[in-house]
């Protein structure tokens, strides 16, 4: 198989599906020539025209409402917000319209839509352009959010995210970007809603998302030298999440740490420990259940302190061995 | 009917010129009341401008300074509009906007530290009406409104202006914030760099309308089109603006100019989606050229006096830079201590294990 990166993964899904069919198309800021802020959709205006990949002024509550609009006509938009912050003026539409429209039609209403949009520290991109925000989304019943962490992930998420009747927020990693994995060439799908075994282990699960998940498997290798054997599992979908591998890993291995670039305060871990702790894995833990997230401040524009905001592979590894103390 | 509506209101706005390409002057009746020295101060800004932003471009690239968004082309919209401004009055620029800010009052050491971040670069002089430059696009123009709304409860004799581009005229709040102003009749100026692009979008790609000067009509406030390579077009043009906001009608100043440099210092290449016959259209009407013209053919200006300006110019970003450096590097625990006016119980808890660990 060959290696290509998480951006080339997400174009090459986009693009197969937009070959195959012509009601999907998409809208976002500086994506044509430009080939968008990250390069994720370069070339795609060459192949597909500004009809379907459209430029658009900048007005993000725009975008959002158009895509839904045209989303009622049977249109499947993928639109593309710029940096993931800017979900903040594309809220109304999510929050109280996409979410919405099948539920207040009875079932009969469809959004099929996809936003896709880069989320995230470590680009140096300060307070404003950095956040990772996807509990707010997570919380609006009638959304699904994906995390992929890796290219092969991003692809086959974004065709299942693309085929799915529902509005859909879809959180690509701007660090993650240049990550390479293998990928097939062909089409495939990963249905929302299966977390994956990024690696087996027996004494402790690293719950992950995004890029903690290479943070963690990282972690993971270090920890295994010194004894301690870690299973990292990556939900890749927030909503719909998959929380029967999540409570058989937790079952099976006694200990658990979540860990998520998001602020750790109302972050989305607490929602995994919830269900953890609701489950019958209770009964299996040996230790407390773990959190990592990122400080309650705003992403600061400072490399050094930038990472000093957000969990790194040494608080993961800390955390574990606290963990395996049972402390 | 509606078709010559549309038709009338674009006809109105034609753009606003006082100097020519050339540096003659086109419009008599409009030349601004300015001293031969508010003349040459407005001159030495604009070159001041134009080599600070050839260092920042520079030390940008050796890692000296952090985010920067060039402004070479744009020096007459942003001088000639700040100069025309009372000492009081309030500026929320956009991201682009620093020489404004800097014109007004603040220092080049303190822009220097918000390039990199730094938190002391957000922390206002007292008596220095400036808010941090805005990143997301449209914001600052609402809260324009609000200001000048303050301004005016507050019964000060002080307008606030913002600045947006091309680019933030399409946002909501831009239309929002204009509305507000005008119901409100809050002493506002809103004023639309327009450089032609949005990063890569043309404006053409970005609204049906002719100009944005013409958006400032269904808000029921004034709007004008203005020439932004002619520094006494914009001063003339913002120094009306100001006294109308002060009796109660905000106005929308559209500026045509251009940026010759790239997006920002984080990677934008413009050759991808501008033609350098474009480029060199638009370096013809450069502001500082025409107006050298014009202030030589007043015997206002030499090449001694310029190069005084470049080497002054160049002394102080030094020194600023060097002061720049001098500053403590920024601790977690400044970050959190600026958090809240008083720090609730559990940020207290991490504030305490930072400073342990930082004390270590
Ligand atoms: C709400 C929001 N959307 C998108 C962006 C990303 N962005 C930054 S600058 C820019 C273009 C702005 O163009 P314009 O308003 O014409 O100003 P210029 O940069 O040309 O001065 C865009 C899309 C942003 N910062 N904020
Ligand atoms: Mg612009």
């Amino acid at each position: 198989m060959r290696e290509i990166t998480y951006a080339e993964a997400v174009r090459e899904g986009l693009s197969q599906r937009m070959r195959e069919d012509s009601d999907v198309f998409v809208l976002g800021e500086d994506i044509g020539v430009y080939g968008g802020a990250f390069g994720v959709t370069r070339g795609m205006i060459e192949e597909f025209g500004p009809e379907r990949i459209r430029n658009t002024p900048i007005s993000e509550a725009a975008i959002t409402g158009a895509a839904v609009g045209a989303a009622l006509t049977g249109m499947k938009p993928v639109l593309e917000l710029q940096f993931s912050d800017f979900i903040t003026i594309a809220m109304d539409q999510l929050v109280n319209q996409a979410a919405k429209v099948r539920y207040m039609y009875g079932g009969k209403g469809h959004v099929p839509m996809v936003v896709r949009t880069p989320s995230g520290s470590g680009t140096g991109a300060a307070a404003q352009h950095s956040q990772s925000l996807e509990a707010w989304v997570a919380h609006i019943p009638g959304l699904k959010v994906v995390q992929p962490s890796t290219a092969y992930d991003a692809k086959g998420l974004l065709k299942a995210a693309m085929e799915d009747p529902n509005p859909v927020i879809f959180y690509e990693h701007k660090v993650l970007y240049k990550s390479k994995s293998d990928v097939p060439e062909e089409e495939y799908t990963i249905p929302l809603g299966k977390a994956d075994v990024k690696k087996e282990g027996t004494d402790v699960t690293i719950i992950a998302t995004a890029i903690m998940v290479h943070k963690a498997l990282e972690a993971a290798e270090e920890l295994e030298k010194r004894g301690i054997s870690v299973e990292v599992v990556d939900p890749r979908t927030l909503v719909p999440l998959d929380e029967e591998t999540i409570i058989a890993s937790v079952s099976k291995t006694g200990r658990v740490i979540i860990v998520h670039e998001a602020v750790k305060r109302g972050g989305f871990g607490g929602e995994i420990a919830g269900v953890i702790a609701e489950s019958e894995a209770f009964d299996y833990l040996d230790a407390p259940i773990r959190r990592l997230g990122a400080l309650p401040i705003p992403v600061p524009y400072n490399p050094v302190l930038e990472k000093a905001m957000i969990p790194q592979v040494e608080d993961i590894i800390k955390a574990v061995e606290e963990t395996m103390r049972g402390a | 009917m509606a078709e010559k509506t549309l038709k009338n209101i674009e006809e109105q706005f034609e753009m606003f010129q006082i100097l020519n390409e050339e540096g003659k002057i086109v419009n008599k009746d409009a030349l601004p009341d300015l001293s031969d020295e508010e003349l040459q101060e407005l001159m030495r800004r604009m070159v001041y401008t134009r080599i600070w932003d050839q260092r920042a471009i520079s030390l940008n690239r050796q890692g000296r300074l952090g985010f920067y968004a060039p402004v070479a082309g744009q020096e007459a919209s942003m001088l000639g509009s700040q100069f025309s401004l009372d000492k009081e009055d309030w500026i929320l620029p956009g991201y682009r906007d620093i020489p404004q800010m800097v014109w007004h009052g603040m220092s080049l050491h303190q822009a220097f530290l918000f390039s990199r971040g730094h938190f002391k670069g957000g922390q206002m002089a007292e008596g220095l009406n400036l808010v941090m430059p805005q990143i997301i696009i449209g914001a600052q123009i609402i809260q324009t409104a609000g200001v000048a709304l303050g301004l005016k409860r507050r019964g000060k004799d002080n307008v606030a202006i913002t600045y947006t581009g091309d680019g933030g005229a399409s946002q909501g709040d831009f239309y929002e914030g204009m509305n507000f102003a005008g119901a409100y009749k809050a002493p506002a100026i809103f004023v639309v760099q327009n450089n032609y692009f949005a990063i890569s979008v043309p404006v053409e790609e970005q609204s049906a309308a002719k100009t944005i000067a013409q958006k400032a009509v269904a808000a029921g406030i004034n709007g004008i089109q203005v020439d932004g390579m002619d520094v006494l077009a914009v001063y003339a043009a913002t120094k009306e603006a100001r006294k109308n906001a002060l009796e109660g009608t905000p106005t929308l100043i559209e500026t045509l100019t251009y940026r010759y440099g790239p997006h920002t210092m984080a990677g934008d290449d413009p050759t991808r989606y501008r033609t350098s016959e474009l480029d060199s259209e638009w370096e013809k009407k450069d502001p500082i050229v025409r107006f050298r013209k014009y202030l030589e053919s007043k015997k206002l200006w030499s090449e001694e006096e310029e190069n005084k300006v470049v080497e002054k110019a160049k002394e102080e970003i030094k020194a600023a830079i060097k002061e720049t450096d001098e500053v403590a590097p920024q601790k977690v625990t400044d970050l959190i201590g600026n958090m809240f006016e008083e720090l609730p119980v559990n940020l207290q808890q991490q504030m305490d294990e930072y400073k342990e660990k930082e004390s270590k």
